[in-house]
């Protein structure tokens, strides 16, 4: 019990220390980015323990595409927004997601340690 | 009656049980089209207009839902950690990577807008496409863009990335583990490495890895290529 409000808690404070951070850099980089860097490092120079994140990680991480259904609602609002460019907008989004993909996914493949 | 449809324990119920749905077609068929997400959208938004629950009613319903985005994302930083192993050795290949990504997907964006007679503000709102929506937005109000253009193909690319992406790396013959997660998070920021999550626990610690860098590297890149092309004068 308690250490299922540890890891809660440990996860919530580097969110906060992330956000805190981002404030201080004029926000170039997100406070969650910021504090996922942070748990890693503090996780990498043991400052926390591993088992203390891991339940409530694994729970956030494998249920993160839940997380983006109110974001992913949004589209029955904004969908407008497209106008009278949404042809070149819809091309653009999928020909530049697929050059995206093969072009990370290739050198990665070619040129990184299995 | 209405009150309690504007609840927010309906709206989280309505949520949670699409995304289950979601889950048990995907589960049920294996099919890469089958996304939870698309599928719990695809519930969601007509059963909102046919109980004509606007989108704010929503919103605030479903607070809670898209409060846990923040918290998931630090919690990536658990799985790196546990792929320490494997970011060894893969720095360099990893920083190409994604360098070369977001300069790709920077610039394919401006030439396939101007093929098509699209205006330099649309250019500039999509730029940021790939990266993750706080990072999104502020580049494109930097350059110019407009801030909520870039927010709704923020999510469009990252559905398609999610929806699309593993048939894309399947015809691309991308296998090796570490490359799909990076391709994912690199093409479709939170969005991609949720479904590179349900790949497995190697492909989404890469893809968290990759939301990070091609947010940071597409900031700095974004204005860099808008002056060479702006000298160039093309």
């Amino acid at each position: 019990m308690i250490n299922g409000v540890k890891g809660v808690m440990l996860i919530l404070t580097f969110l906060a220390l992330g956000e805190v951070v981002s404030h201080f850099i004029y926000n170039f980089i997100p406070g969650n980015v910021i504090g996922m860097v942070l748990l890693f490092m503090a996780l990498q120079f043991k400052v926390v323990n591993p088992h203390s994140v891991e339940y409530i990680s694994l729970f956030l991480v494998r249920n993160m595409a839940l997380f983006f259904v109110p974001a992913g609602v949004g589209l029955m609002v904004s969908y407008r927004l497209l106008g009278e460019h949404w042809l070149s907008i819809t091309l653009a989004t999928v020909l530049s997601t697929f050059l995206v993909i093969a072009t990370v996914g290739h050198i990665q493949q070619k040129f990184g340690k299995k | 009656m209405r009150e309690i449809i504007c609840s927010e324990p309906f709206i989280l119920a309505l949520v949670l049980c699409s995304y289950y749905v979601g889950l048990r077609i995907e589960r049920a068929t294996r099919l890469s089209f089958a996304n939870p997400l698309l599928i719990a959208l695809i519930i969601i938004i007509p059963t909102l207009c046919l109980l004509d629950i606007d989108y704010p009613t929503f919103e605030r319903g479903s607070h809670f839902i898209n409060f846990l985005l923040g918290p998931s994302v630090v919690a990536l930083g658990f799985t790196l950690h546990r792929q320490i192993d494997l970011i060894k050795g893969n720095v360099m290949a990893i920083l190409c990577a994604i360098f070369a990504g977001s300069v790709v997907g920077i610039v394919s964006v401006i030439i396939i807008c101007r093929l098509l007679g699209a205006p330099q503000e649309v250019i500039t709102s999509l730029q940021p496409k790939s990266v993750t929506t706080p990072i999104a937005l502020g580049i494109s109000a930097n350059t110019g863009g407009i801030v909520s253009l870039t927010a709704i193909t923020v999510v469009i690319c990252g559905i398609l990335g999610s929806v699309a992406g593993p048939a894309m790396l399947k015809v691309l013959r991308i296998r090796n583990k570490i490359a799909k997660g990076l391709a994912l998070g690199a093409a479709a920021h939170g969005i991609g490495t949720s479904r590179a999550m349900q790949m497995g626990p190697v492909e989404g610690a890469f893809g968290g890895m990759a939301i990070g860098l091609m947010g940071v590297i597409t900031a700095i890149l974004v204005p860099i290529i808008m002056k060479i092309i702006e000298s160039l004068g093309i």
